[in-house]
């Protein structure tokens, strides 16, 4: 591959001009967390300033965004596992039998409009008398998490070769024997992906716990959401809680690269 | 004694027997029923509910108006033609640059570089960032008197622009938003499919003197379209219920002049600001037609290409 010198200089000079896009409207966010309101307001001091921890205080100490943290871990967490206990079986079972029409049923809940759900569950979660409680948005978030496990496993399963089931088979393992021992523990790499995947988008989720949460089980998005009232913004405060929320999954995210992209093109270069 | 013992091995064994003979549907029911459920129920009650005329409390009577609310809602020219005409504005505008700029980036990604991996972290950043969180970063940015970017633009020498508070500024900024975080996705996705291309006929052009440019107009682009269409269909569909950072922006009603209101935002607000269950579901089925349409068109045409 024979590349002319130009348009490596073409190149890097895009590419730096790419990332500075992308990284710094985050990093100036990050650097208001740590100003005051009057430093924010300060032309001088975009980025020489005294750095401060007054807004993450109040956003702890106000904001009560310590339990918030706690009910999206909790929330994010058990829907994960969730839908990996029911997703992972069934993307081997529709892999393995070539389930197309179920897969689709699976497929349609990524495709139907939050909304037009959210309208029937607060009906009938509200008359259960269950709308704020976490389990119900474990149920609603486990919608989000489930179809990605399922999609992201069966492109997983079908990349395995049937004969290692067929070995297990010979070797005197039962059908489901097989799937336990030998599926699964290969799998791993897979059940990563839609395990890190499937907690990035409960974390950031908004719209299912804006309806169903009540004001102690509120997730970290709604938090945000709510702290902008009908007074001025504490844009201090507020870059505070967004940092709070958006810097853990980035660090996540740093460490888990190579899963998160490989189950976000999932399924993108079949034909 | 022993009889009862080999009873229960048997009844073990023709249970295991049974399981391992079904667990086609043993493994995949849960999972199943779980989904069918959650949509087919309340998909089979919002088109209920829109030919009713439910409001008020979740608990009050309603009563049967067959296709009245179809009726009103499709006159509305207040609120429902404006919003569908945001919807899809927002979504050719979004799609048009996450795919120019996507492709632009995926193309320059795709031969290996030193420093290739940090540009990789950039490019995740903003994909896995919270989008409410992303709206506020936004506001705090394009804030007309203490955001960095007027105050670019007044040094510059450009007058300072009312950005989200705009009447007619607020939607093209939060295109920008939108653009800003789901760019990076079509570069992945992108990514992959030229990872994946073959590089003989890429090589095979080159030896008979095509120029870079004709390579990729004939010869890559081409390869590539299927997987253009994917990501043209995921982020597609994903543009189209765009929810987060739009009332993270504007707050509901998507502002005081419901400048960003889309139908998901209408549909939200209707039921959840107003009570008007039955408008709001009426408004979300024609919203489901419409995507459901633009999905079929779009894989139609994948399979044309593909064929």
């Amino acid at each position: 591959m024979i590349q002319s010198r130009r348009y490596k200089v073409f190149r890097f000079t895009m590419l730096v001009l790419v990332v500075l896009f992308l990284v710094l409207p985050i990093v100036w966010m990050v650097l208001a967390a740590f100003k005051t309101n009057v430093d924010i307001y300060d032309v001088a001091k975009t980025i020489a300033f005294m750095p401060t921890l007054e807004n993450f205080t109040k956003v702890f100490a106000q904001g009560n965004f310590g339990a918030y943290i706690i009910n999206s871990a909790v929330v994010a967490l058990s829907a994960t596992g969730a839908s990996l206990v029911l997703g992972v079986p069934a993307a081997f079972a529709m892999s393995r039998f070539v389930m197309n029409k179920s897969a689709l049923v699976v497929l349609m809940a990524r495709v139907i409009p939050g909304i037009s759900l959210l309208v029937p569950w607060y009906y009938i979660f509200s008359n259960l008398r269950l709308v704020g409680s976490l389990w119900v948005l474990i149920l609603s978030h486990m919608f989000v998490a489930l179809p990605l496990v399922v999609y992201i496993m069966m492109g997983f399963f079908d990349g395995l070769p049937l004969e290692i089931e067929e070995a297990g088979l010979v070797d005197g393992l039962t059908n489901i024997g097989a799937f336990w021992h030998l599926m699964v523990p290969l799998s791993r790499g897979g059940m990563a992906t839609a395990g890190i995947l499937s907690f990035i988008f409960s974390w950031n989720n908004f719209m299912f716990a804006l309806v169903l949460s009540g004001s102690s089980t509120k997730t970290l998005p709604v938090a945000i959401y709510d702290f902008i009232g009908y007074a001025s913004i504490d844009w201090g405060a507020l870059m505070a809680a967004s940092t709070v929320v958006t810097v853990p999954i980035m660090v996540i995210a740093l460490f888990t690269q190579r899963y998160i992209v490989a189950g976000l093109t999932a399924g993108a270069t079949k034909g | 004694m022993t009889s009862a013992v080999t009873t229960r091995a048997a009844q073990r064994d023709a249970l295991s027997h049974w399981a391992n003979k079904h667990r086609r549907w043993l493994f995949a029911l849960p999972a199943m029923t779980f989904i069918v459920c959650l949509i087919a129920f309340p998909v089979v009650w919002t088109a209920w509910l829109s030919l009713t005329d439910a409001s008020g409390s979740v608990r009050a009577e309603s009563t049967f108006v067959g296709l009245k609310n179809y009726g009103d809602v499709l006159t509305d020219t207040h609120r429902f033609w404006p919003a569908v005409g945001r919807t899809i504005s927002f979504t050719v505008v979004v799609l048009f640059f996450e795919m120019l700029f996507g492709l632009g980036i995926a193309l320059l990604l795709w031969r290996p570089f030193r420093g290739e991996k940090w540009v990789r972290i950039a490019i995740l950043m903003p994909l896995v960032a919270t989008p409410v969180a992303v709206g506020m970063m936004w506001r705090l940015i394009f804030d007309p008197s203490i955001g960095p970017v007027n105050r670019l633009l007044v040094a510059v020498g450009i007058p300072a622009q009312p950005w989200l508070a705009g009447e007619f500024t607020a939607l093209p900024t939060t295109m920008f938003m939108d653009i800003w975080q789901w760019t990076p996705m079509v570069v992945l996705i992108l990514l992959a499919g030229l990872t994946s291309l073959s590089d003989e006929p890429q090589e095979a052009a080159r030896v008979d003197g095509a120029s870079g440019w004709q390579t990729l107009r004939w010869i890559t682009l081409p390869m590539l379209r299927p997987t253009l269409i994917v990501a043209l269909l995921l982020r597609g569909i994903d543009a189209l219920k765009t929810f987060d950072i739009l009332i993270a922006a504007k707050g509901k009603g998507g502002g005081s002049f419901n400048e960003v209101e889309t139908l998901n935002l209408y549909a939200y607000g209707l039921s959840f600001d107003y009570n008007e269950y039955a408008l709001s579901s009426t408004v979300l089925i024609l919203f489901f037609v419409i995507i459901v349409t633009c999905i079929f068109l779009l894989t139609r045409k994948r399979e044309e290409s593909a064929s």
